[in-house]
């Protein structure tokens, strides 16, 4: 993989491009970098492309974007008739959605999709830019795998989720878009699972279960990126020159447990072998959010260095555990199962029981020593009075 | 040793900013305040209140833990004391040249492995924590078979451990840690009886080229003691292989006492660290086989005349 330090000068001077092309506006991400791009006054244009049409809450937000609706197979001339300097490629699905044909139409969308879009920037003459979504699933899952993966870590096994390979085939074909296009500036951006407030994610989706499936006798390490500072990453990725591929993740670590601790969840582990059956099966018996992919990350875990991204970028996103509880905030107290209150309840409630018991014994031996000290007084008393019968009764025992 | 259920530490403050985790940003957890104001004077009570506020500020997930998986109030707080007793009172462990521990910057420790369960790992780690001011935490460098295991993989990460491969090794090294190995693998932990105290073969030295590469000082350790704790008198190879294990033990006890045989015999440990073997100015030799050879050599070497040292001060295996 090409190293991603290149210089930030490099291209055409004021190198923002002008006409900006965003691929699967029909989702949150894709619509969130489309409407905040339009509204930058840098860019000229900008044009969303996507099989389907985004839904209502996502159409109000692309007033200044032009939404074209493309046919996956349709002609690979449509970028270079739109004039396109830079695409961000977008449409890239990290789960299949058992309503719309599953797994065949992820897949469908993730390498085919890609695929096209790469054959179409290849022929687009006037393209500069070329920003890809990619995941950091890309390192797969080891028992063997560093704990940190740095941009130039090579996946040592091929992962189970479907979505990790089809993530290994796209940059597969990126690598050769940049062998026969390298005019045009890459960028990769491997992001960690996104979170926040707004995002509906696979992740999310999880951790706002009142009980959440685990892994038994496992407790990976985990990163999330806050979604507003994927949009940020994404943003300047299109304005700025930063060739070459980048993790994006906040700083630190929560390991699964942790999360769910903290997000006052119940954790349901669950023995390996049942849980891969069911995600093997398809996954639609209640626990939608929980594929191969996900249990390969709640297995292994998995956690980047965002060092080239911060020096490069000039940018640091929240961290994971910031991320993490902005996310818990929104999605409100009401829906905890264990909070923070009734922990520190409970704990006041067992310390006083304890206190309350030790209580009870020290005044039980109080009294015991007290009863044992009359008695010997008593018996004292007695051999003052009559010494010598109780001297008479000590030698006769 | 204090007694009762947990030993309860005072929080320290110093090198609070060092942590690992703090630097990756993680909010600063509020104080362990026991919810009920304590009766002044009385130890058991304060001893509880805080075993209980220690148990709430886990239950809410209000802990760090650093990018290797590292939980170091958990390592403090329950890990370690645990493995204090079982080091004082049941090795009856000595330890000398304690002064060749770096009180900050990184070294890798080389160590001798035996016993069976890597138990020497773990009371090398002990030895790490109580010689040192404040008291260093050894990163352990571990097979991918353990974490592979559920559970064992788990603990392993909690008490600092992390697979075995260069990158870890170097990034532990990098961020200024004391890094435990152990070259021998499970060459040496499964190795019969009538073997105890050869070291084994080095492998590759690839702790040599980690340590070169980060110019980090080599401290060999020499563990005697954990060869008797489980002396192992034959390996039922077939079994092993079922078990996808690298071998199955038979000592005096297992399996013919069952989980009983899984109690250490109480030996009597010698723990030594030998004097530092800098690297700092080898760090462009890191790629010469060579120079890694020689090195990993004179480690080896230095190793095992200290164990022979060692074991005529210790005629007996199980003295007092």
């Amino acid at each position: 993989m090409p190293a991603g330090s290149g210089s930030a000068a490099r291209g055409a001077p004021g190198g923002v491009p002008r006409v900006v092309v965003v691929t699967g506006v029909s989702r949150f991400i894709g619509a969130h970098v489309a409407a905040r791009l339009a509204v930058d006054p840098r860019v000229a244009r900008v044009i969303g492309l996507d099989a389907a049409a985004p839904p209502p809450d996502l159409a109000a937000l692309l007033g200044d974007v032009d939404v074209i609706r493309v046919d996956p197979g349709s002609g690979t001339s449509v970028l270079a008739d739109l004039g396109a300097e830079a695409v961000v490629h977008l449409a890239v699905a990290a789960q299949a959605d058992p309503g719309a044909g599953g797994r065949a139409v992820q897949k469908e969308l993730n390498v085919i999709g890609t695929m096209q879009v790469l054959a179409a920037c290849q022929q687009a003459a006037r393209l500069r830019k070329l920003v890809l979504r990619s995941s950091t699933a890309a390192y797969g899952a080891s028992f063997r795998d560093p704990a940190v993966f740095t941009e130039e870590t090579e996946p040592r096994e091929l992962p189970r989720g479907g979505f990790a390979r089809d993530i290994l085939d796209i940059e597969g074909y990126l690598r050769g878009f940049r062998r026969r296009r390298p005019d045009v500036t890459a960028t990769v951006l491997r992001f960690a699972p996104l979170i926040g407030p707004r995002a509906d994610t696979t992740l999310s989706r999880y951790f706002s279960r009142p009980v959440v499936p685990t892994v038994l006798g496992r407790d990976p390490r985990l990163q999330f990126v806050h979604s507003d500072d994927a949009l940020e990453v994404l943003h300047r990725a299109v304005i700025e020159e930063h060739p070459g591929t980048f993790n994006v993740a906040g700083a630190g670590v929560l390991t699964l447990s942790q999360a769910i601790r903290r997000a006052g969840r119940l954790a349901m582990p669950v023995i390996e072998p049942g849980l891969s059956a069911t995600a093997a099966l398809g996954a639609n018996v209640g626990l939608r959010s929980f594929g191969l992919d996900q249990l390969d990350l709640f297995v292994h875990g998995r956690v980047v260095d965002t060092t080239r991204l911060v020096t490069e970028f000039g940018f640091t996103p929240r961290t994971t555990a910031e991320a993490f509880d902005e996310f818990i905030r929104g999605q409100g107290e009401a829906t905890r199962v264990l909070d923070t209150e009734r922990l520190a309840r409970a704990e006041q409630a067992v310390l006083a029981g304890i206190r309350q018991v030790r209580e009870a014994v020290r005044e039980h031996a109080g009294q015991d020593r007290e009863s044992a000290r009359e008695r010997a007084r008593q018996v004292r008393g007695a051999a003052r009075e009559h010494p010598g019968q109780v001297r008479a009764g000590r030698e006769g025992s | 040793m204090s007694a009762g259920g947990f030993a309860v530490p005072p929080p320290e403050d110093a090198g609070d900013l060092e942590r690992p985790a703090r630097r990756n940003g993680h909010p600063v957890p509020p104080p362990a305040e026991p919810a009920v104001p304590d009766r002044p004077g009385d130890a058991w009570d304060r001893r509880v209140a805080a075993g209980l506020a220690f148990l709430r500020q886990r239950l809410s997930g209000q802990y760090e833990v650093d990018e290797f998986g590292f939980d170091r109030e958990l390592t403090e707080r329950v890990f370690q004391p645990a493995l204090s007793r079982i080091f004082h009172g049941w090795f009856r462990t000595e330890v000398t040249g304690a002064a060749h521990l770096p009180a900050g910057g990184p070294a890798l420790i080389v160590g001798n492995h035996s016993g069976t369960l890597a138990l020497d790992a773990l009371m090398l780690s002990v030895a790490v924590h109580e010689h040192t001011d404040p008291g260093r935490h050894l990163r352990l460098l571990g097979a991918d078979l353990v974490f592979r295991m559920p559970f064992v993989s788990e603990l392993a990460r909690k008490s600092g451990g992390t697979v075995a491969c260069n990158p870890d090794a170097e990034r532990l090294m990098c961020g200024g840690e004391l890094v435990g190995v152990f070259p021998e693998g499970f060459k040496g932990v499964g190795k019969h009886f009538s073997q105890r105290y050869k070291l084994q073969r080095f492998g590759r030295g690839g702790f040599v080229s980690a340590a070169l590469r980060t110019g980090t000082p080599i401290i060999p350790a020499a563990i005697v003691g954990a060869e008797e704790i489980y002396p192992m008198l034959a390996d039922i190879k077939p079994l092993a292989r079922l078990l996808g294990a690298p071998y199955f033990p038979v000592t005096p006890t297992f399996p013919a006492l069952g989980p009983l045989g899984l109690i250490p015999l109480p030996s009597k440990w010698l723990i030594e660290f030998g004097e530092p073997i800098r690297t700092a100015d080898l760090v462009d030799s890191a790629d010469d086989p060579l120079v890694v050879f020689n090195l990993a050599d004179q480690v080896r070497e230095t190793i095992q005349q200290t164990l022979h040292r060692l074991l005529e001060r210790r005629p007996d295996p199980f003295a007092k």
